[in-house]
């Protein structure tokens, strides 16, 4: 095996077992911390993609100022814990599992379909990765081709702000 | 090198952890986590394919999705407090005016 292969297992198994881990504990504060993991073991990730920029911005905007709003909000709302989930498996859930399952099959079907030349093509990184995931190519990229998007992008944030202010205010109009 | 299928599985198990959480958690708060881990297995694919085909189109939409993606968190986590301060819950079984 190589170091490749070893590194990407182990981020693999970090993301997948920090996700399942997210979703059956009962503290939801538990839960904010199992998912701060899987975002960090996928920054992780994006650096062996050689995505250096999105790997910053993974750990800045979403382990930081997106879990912290999260946990903070927890925190506001002081929540009991959920009852526990093996106590209350339903029809529902078995059904939910079962739909959620028959999907995976269906996308890894998928993902096999994609043979012939794609996955020749597909087999290492493209020689053009290291330059393309560095901040300057994609700071090139986003003031010229992508300008009218980054622009709308700060219409959103604004939107975004003041409804998150008007919605949490005490009295709603 | 690693294959490409390696990164596109993961990021279906994940997608798909995410939607069981949707799916069979109560917790307001909780199924909003499972919508940005959601969010976060489609980011990968899109690095994936971005580093295998040379195109930085790819990493352009994480950006993006991440922008959206703080913005729906500011927005969702007003809702429950907004939720929570009318109804003093985020149990999404005893939230159902909007039901018929």
């Amino acid at each position: 095996m190589s170091s490749e292969l070893i590194v990407f297992l182990v981020l693999a198994a970090v993301a997948v077992l920090s996700g399942i881990l997210m979703i059956t504990r009962a503290n939801p504060v538990n839960s904010a911390l199992f998912l701060i993991l899987n975002f960090i073991a996928l920054a992780g990730m994006y650096l062996t993609l050689n995505a250096q920029f999105v790997a910053i911005i993974q750990i800045l905007v979403y382990a930081g100022a997106i879990m912290v709003l999260v946990l903070f909000v927890i925190m506001l709302l002081n929540l009991q814990d959920e009852e526990p989930l093996r106590e209350t498996l339903t029809k529902r859930h078995y059904a939910s599992l079962l739909f959620a399952l028959l999907t995976l099959a269906m996308l890894i079907e998928a993902i096999g379909w994609m043979g012939g030349d794609t996955l020749d093509r597909m087999q290492q990184q493209s020689p053009l990765a290291v330059a393309n995931g560095t901040v300057q190519h994609i700071g090139d990229v986003l003031f010229s081709s992508y300008v009218f998007p980054f622009e709308l992008t700060s219409i959103l944030l604004l939107a975004a702000m003041l409804g998150a202010v008007v919605i949490a205010k005490k009295r709603f109009p | 090198m690693i294959p490409v299928h390696y990164y596109l599985i993961l990021s279906a198990v994940m997608f798909i952890t995410g939607v069981v959480g949707v799916l069979t958690r109560r917790n307001a708060i909780i199924i909003f986590m499972c919508i940005e881990l959601m969010l976060n297995s489609v980011n990968l694919t899109f690095v994936a394919f971005s580093s295998y085909l040379g195109n930085e189109a790819g990493q352009m939409f994480v950006f993006f999705v991440m922008a959206v993606a703080a913005a729906e968190a500011a927005v969702g986590l007003a809702i429950v407090i907004a939720l929570f301060r009318n109804k003093q819950t985020v149990n999404i079984n005893e939230v159902n005016i909007l039901k018929w």
